[in-house]
C-alpha cells in the first residue's frame, strides 16, 4: 500500500465515506425490527383488552382477585373500619404521600380497586396480612394499609391504580374509562 | 518465558499441514510444553474443573434441549417427561441442574484462589476483567436456563429479577415490558429465555477462549507471586499439569456424582415441582444458593433503587480489583493483615449468603447490612488504605527457592526438558 497524499479527496476517499455512510445507515434500519420484535405482539395486545367484573358478589371486608393484561387486579370491599383507617391517616407522611380520595371514586370509598404487583420487584402481596390491616409482600417483606398504600419495607411506591369506570352500581369495567 | 521445546513435525502429513495450518504447533506450544510455576497448589485445577463443567454444562443442554418444549402450557410437563419417559433422561436432567450448583462452587473457589493469591494484579487485569465477564455471563445462563422448567420457583424468579430493572428512573417500565414481551412474565418470555440460554454458554466458551489466550500471554501465577525467572522455576503443562488437573477433575466427579445420584434434589426449591401460577406468589421466594449473597445485599437496603445500585455494584466491583488492591506483593501468604481481612471477607460473602436464605426481617436485616457493609468496605476502604501501610513478609528469590526451602532434603523432579 503506498500511502496517497494529497490535499485534494480522492474517489477513493468518496468511496470510503459512502460506502461507510450507506451501511451505518443500512445496520441502524435494522436495528429498530430487531430490537422492535421483543415488544408486546399484536395477540399479546388484543388479548389486553377491558374486562368487566360484577361487584354483587363481594362481602365486605373480602378482597377478590382477577385478571386483566395477566396482572393480577385486587377489588376490595372495604368496611367501614378499613375506609375511616385509610382516611384518617396522616398520608402527607408517608413515603408515597396520597390521600385516600385520591385512591378511590367520590361516593364509592367502599370499592378499593388496585393493581396486585408489589411495587419492589413484581411478588403479588397476601391480602389481609401484616401491620395495616392490608397487604403483606412475601418477598422482601413490603406491607401496605386498606388504601394500598406503602407503609414498611423496600417497595418505593403505592400499589398502581388500574384504569376502570363503574358502568353501574354494582359492575365496573377494567382497562378502560369514558374519558380514554 | 522461554519454551521447553519447539514442536517439530515428525510424519509427512503433519509436516504437510504445519505449512497450511499450524494448529499442532499451537496445541504443542500451549498445552504440552507450555512452561508453567513449578509450585502450583490444587487450587489452580479449579481452571480446568470449569473448562470440563462448561463441556458437561453444553452436552446434558443440548441433549435437554431435544426433549423440552418453550411453552408456557407443555414446559413443565416436558421437563417431567424427561424425568419419566425419554431414555435416561433423569439421569441427563439431573447432571445438567446439579452442574449448574457445582459450576457456581468451581467459580467460586477459582475467585477466591485468584483474590487469595493476587492473580488479578499487574500484568494479569485484562485476564481477570475476562474472567468477571464470564462470572456475569454465568450468572446471566443460569438465570435463565432456572426459568425454562416454569415452576413456581422459576416464574418467580423471572418476576423478580426482570423486574430489577423497573428501578431505572424514567425508562424502567417500559424496558420490562420489553424485556418480557408482554404486560407480564409469560410465553414470550419463556421463549427468548430459552433462545438466549441455548446462546449464552457458546459465547461463554468464546470468552474462556479469550481467557486463557490472556493467560498464555501474562503465564501463571503461582502460590509465592514471584514470576518464574529461569527454567529451573517451571515445568512443562504435560504431563505435570495435564496429570493433575485430570486428577482433580476426577475428585470433583466424585462429588458431583454423589449429588446427582444420591442429593439431586438438595439443592432444588421443591416449590419449582408446583407448575408455575402467575397468580400466586410462593410464600418464601429464595434464588438459588450460589446467588444468595448478592440477593441479601439487595434485600438489606430499604430503598428499591439503591438495593438495585448495591446488588448491581456488588459484583462490578471486582472488575475494579486490580487498581482497588494497591499493594504490589501479590500472594497473601506475604501480606499477614491482608490474609485475615481476606478471610473476614469469605466469611461475610458466606454469612450474607446464609442470610440470603431466611426470611427478610428483624435481626437478619440487621445482620445482613452489617456483613454487606463490609463487603463494600473491604473494597472501598481496606483495599487501598491496606496496601500502603501493611508491612509485608520477605517475598523468596525465586519460585525454585520457596520449593527447595520447603522440600529440604527430598530431591526435587526434573524440570521438564
Amino acid at each position: 500500500m503506498t500511502a496517497i497524499s494529497s490535499a485534494e479527496p480522492t474517489r477513493r476517499d468518496f468511496l470510503f465515506i459512502a460506502t461507510a455512510t450507506a451501511g451505518a445507515v443500512g445496520a441502524a434500519s435494522v436495528l429498530g425490527p430487531l430490537v422492535g420484535q421483543m415488544n408486546p405482539d399484536a395477540s399479546t395486545i388484543a388479548a389486553g383488552a377491558p374486562v368487566e367484573v360484577d361487584l354483587a358478589p363481594i362481602r365486605p371486608g373480602q378482597i377478590v382477585q382477577v385478571f386483566w393484561r395477566s396482572k393480577p387486579i385486587f377489588i376490595f370491599n372495604r368496611t367501614p373500619n378499613d375506609i375511616k383507617a385509610a382516611q384518617d391517616v396522616d398520608w402527607q407522611t408517608l413515603r408515597d404521600p396520597q390521600p385516600d380520595s385520591a385512591r378511590v371514586q367520590a361516593g364509592r370509598e367502599q370499592w378499593l380497586v388496585v393493581i396486585g404487583i408489589c411495587t419492589h420487584l413484581g411478588c403479588i402481596p397476601l391480602p389481609h396480612q401484616g401491620n395495616f390491616d392490608g397487604w403483606f409482600c412475601p418477598c422482601h417483606g413490603s406491607q401496605y394499609d386498606s388504601s394500598g398504600r406503602i407503609r414498611q419495607g423496600p417497595a418505593p411506591l403505592n400499589l398502581p391504580l388500574p384504569p376502570y369506570e363503574f358502568t353501574s352500581a354494582n359492575k365496573i369495567r377494567i382497562g378502560e374509562t369514558s374519558q380514554a | 518465558m522461554s519454551g521447553h521445546a519447539t514442536y517439530q513435525p515428525q510424519s509427512g502429513f503433519m509436516k504437510w499441514l504445519e505449512r497450511r495450518l499450524p494448529i499442532a504447533s499451537l496445541v504443542y506450544s500451549s498445552f504440552i510444553a507450555y512452561p508453567t510455576p513449578r509450585n502450583l497448589n490444587y487450587w489452580w485445577t479449579f481452571g480446568g474443573i470449569l473448562t470440563f463443567m462448561l463441556g458437561v454444562q453444553m452436552i446434558t443442554g443440548i441433549v435437554l434441549a431435544m426433549h423440552y418444549t418453550p411453552n408456557v402450557d407443555l414446559a413443565f410437563n416436558s421437563v417431567e417427561s424427561i424425568m419419566r419417559d425419554v431414555n435416561y433422561g433423569w439421569l441427563l436432567r439431573y447432571i445438567h441442574a446439579s452442574g449448574a450448583s457445582f459450576f457456581f462452587l468451581a467459580v467460586y473457589i477459582h475467585m477466591a484462589r485468584g483474590m487469595y493469591y493476587g492473580s488479578y494484579k499487574e500484568p494479569r487485569e485484562v485476564l481477570w476483567i475476562l474472567g468477571v465477564i464470564l462470572f456475569l455471563l454465568m450468572i446471566a445462563t443460569g438465570f435463565m436456563g432456572y426459568v425454562l422448567p416454569w415452576g413456581q420457583m422459576s416464574f418467580w424468579a423471572a418476576t423478580v429479577i426482570t423486574n430489577l430493572f423497573s428501578a431505572i428512573p424514567g425508562v424502567g417500565d417500559p424496558i420490562v415490558t420489553w424485556l418480557w414481551g408482554g404486560f407480564a412474565v409469560g410465553n414470550p418470555t419463556l421463549n427468548r429465555f430459552f433462545s438466549l440460554h441455548y446462546l449464552l454458554p457458546f459465547v461463554i466458551a468464546g470468552v474462556v477462549g479469550l481467557h486463557i489466550w490472556a493467560l498464555h500471554v501474562a503465564g501463571q501465577n503461582n502460590p509465592t507471586g514471584v514470576e518464574p525467572k529461569t527454567e529451573k522455576d517451571t515445568v512443562a503443562f504435560t504431563p505435570y499439569a495435564t496429570v493433575k488437573d485430570a486428577f482433580f477433575v476426577g475428585v470433583f466427579c466424585l462429588v458431583y456424582a454423589w449429588v446427582v445420584f444420591y442429593l439431586p434434589n438438595y439443592l432444588m426449591a421443591t416449590d419449582n415441582y408446583i407448575p408455575a401460577n402467575p397468580g400466586q406468589t410462593p410464600t418464601h421466594i429464595v434464588p438459588e444458593w450460589y446467588y444468595l449473597p448478592f440477593y441479601a445485599i439487595l434485600r438489606a437496603i430499604p430503598n428499591k433503587l439503591a438495593g438495585v445500585c448495591a446488588l448491581g455494584l456488588s459484583i462490578l466491583v471486582l472488575a475494579f480489583l486490580p487498581w482497588l488492591d494497591t499493594s504490589r506483593v501479590r500472594s497473601a501468604n506475604y501480606r499477614p493483615l491482608y490474609r485475615q481481612f481476606l478471610f473476614l471477607f469469605f466469611a461475610a460473602v458466606i454469612g450474607l449468603g446464609y442470610l440470603g436464605s431466611q426470611e427478610p426481617s428483624g435481626g437478619y436485616v440487621i445482620a445482613a447490612r452489617i456483613l454487606a457493609v463490609y463487603y463494600f468496605a473491604f473494597f472501598f476502604i481496606i483495599l487501598p488504605v491496606l496496601g500502603l501501610v501493611e508491612t509485608t513478609k520477605p517475598l523468596p528469590n525465586s519460585i525454585s527457592e520457596s520449593v527447595l526451602a520447603k522440600n529440604k532434603g527430598a530431591t526435587a523432579p526434573a524440570s521438564g526438558a
